[in-house]
């Protein structure tokens, strides 16, 4: 059991990065990780939110949408769950934990129905999980992207330091840039498989 | 149809419990804002240089709002207007405040200040100072690279001729631009018509002399003859206290080197 979730963590984190290599949350990489601290802010936020939305929308699946027949239902009933939970606990975080809400308050209203979020709770129903295998394997997307926000941070930092030529300035390189830090983590693939042999 | 029917019912429903749940939590758990606290966070520029002492343009209206004293003319962006709007929120008097304008204190440009040494490393003053204070023969005055026109929120800042010039039509006095010069030859000074010191340089005359032609050599002229006693020299370079200052720009025509400025004149 625990190999299991041990080899799903590690999974969901290096080999299926989200941003890297199943390109979801591209938006928020691209904008958000220009400095160190706020490509932190926002990744925190969205290991928050993962958790979250995958807490409300499991058991919403298991007990509510997939009992009654309505699974076709899923993707616009996360969509609105996702969204609206993410406002209370914006509103209940205001109220209770002013200090967290301030450091991660600014993100949380951007990631209210970003696909990263969206497309964790969905994988984790198409592929079968249970409830505690699900919120690893969020916990596992929402390092992931942290270490990528972070990562991709670092190398831009260098970049921006660069001097490319003219035609490759702002968005080109950074995308360049984005292209190659995701190959290399292609580097990654099959070494958790081979690491927990084949446990996935 | 009916179950076209049944997936909008059903998702109105989970809507309409969620549309209850949201505006039950703002009722009970929403925080009211200080609408003061809004409406002056609007005036402010919002900069967030955080010239007025507190951490940015939020922290300085929250603390106008909910703490009694906190005076409204701290805010050196946002100048008379902004000191004049908060006021009339607050219902106080508006104080005075002086436009302030950063200044570059040196005159080296190129044809002035002589070169040491070809830099080739990364094109920012930070990377160039720290080779031997970079390329310029004079390691106090400006490098030129722009870190200081980069932190410039209001495009101010130009590099004309290997070193910076600030456009007082444009710089609002917060002093982003002082803060990442590693050289520190940026301040902030009163913006009207007063007389400045192009130079940062704390050399001997003859040495200064020997490596920008344009550079304070210390030689004293302007503090003997200030009638109000408002420049000193420390350590070979010339300083003028502004609060002593009168505006009569006398130093201006005695320097001998023309390292005293006069700063926009034709600017009201």
């Amino acid at each position: 059991m625990l190999k299991t979730l041990l080899s799903i963590l590690l999974a969901s984190v290096i080999v299926n990065n989200y941003v890297l290599s199943k390109f979801l949350g591209i938006c928020p990489f691209l904008g958000v990780s220009k400095k160190i601290d706020q490509a932190t802010g926002m990744g925190l936020a969205v290991i928050f939110v993962m958790l979250l939305a995958t807490a409300a929308t499991w058991p919403l699946q298991t007990y509510l949408l997939a009992p009654n027949g309505l699974e076709y239902l899923q993707t616009i009933v996360f969509i609105l769950v996702i969204a609206a939970l993410v406002q209370f606990v914006e509103i209940a975080l205001k109220k209770y934990a002013p200090a967290l809400h301030r450091s991660l308050g600014v993100y949380l209203p951007l990631i209210t129905t970003n696909c990263a979020v969206l497309g964790v709770t969905l994988n984790n129903i198409s592929d079968g999980y249970g409830f505690i295998e699900s919120m690893v394997s969020s916990l596992g997307c929402g390092l992931g992207f942290l270490l990528a926000m972070v990562l991709f941070a670092g190398v831009r930092s260098r970049v921006e330091k660069a001097i490319p030529p003219v035609a490759f300035r702002g968005i080109p390189i950074t995308l360049i840039s984005a292209s190659i830090v995701s190959l290399s983590f292609y580097g990654f693939a099959g070494v958790v498989d081979n690491l927990f042999g084949g446990a996935l | 149809m009916s179950q076209i029917l049944f997936a909008a019912g059903a998702l109105a429903a989970i809507g309409l419990v969620l549309a209850v749940i949201l505006t039950l939590a703002d009722r009970f758990m929403g925080i009211k804002t200080n609408e003061k606290e809004a409406k002056i966070r609007e005036c402010l520029p919002g900069a967030n240089c955080g010239m007025c002492g507190f951490s940015g343009c939020d922290g300085y209206a929250h603390a106008l709002a909910e703490t009694p004293g906190v005076k409204p003319n701290l805010c050196r962006p946002g100048g008379q207007i902004a000191t004049e709007k908060i006021a009339s929120i607050l219902g106080v008097r508006a104080e005075y405040v002086e436009p302030m304008v950063a200044f570059v204190h040196c005159g080296g440009d190129c044809g002035k200040n002589g070169k040491k040494e070809s830099y080739a490393g990364l094109s920012t003053c930070a990377g160039a100072k720290m080779l031997y204070g970079g390329e310029g023969a004079c390691v106090y005055g400006c490098i030129g690279y722009g870190d200081c026109r980069s932190a410039c929120n209001y495009q101010a800042i130009c590099i004309e001729n290997g070193i910076a010039h600030i456009d007082a039509r444009k710089c609002v006095g917060c002093g982003a631009c002082a803060e990442v010069c590693p050289s520190h030859v940026i301040s902030v000074i009163p913006k009207l018509a007063v007389p400045a010191v192009a130079c940062s340089n704390h050399e001997k005359g003859a040495v200064t002399r020997k490596k920008c032609s344009g550079g304070c050599i210390g030689c004293m002229k302007c503090q003997k003859n200030c009638p109000v006693g408002a420049i000193t020299v420390v350590n070979n370079c010339a300083q003028i206290d502004y609060e002593k200052c009168t505006r009569c720009r006398g130093c201006v025509e005695l320097c001998p080197v023309g390292c005293i400025e006069v700063l926009n004149t034709d600017l009201k």
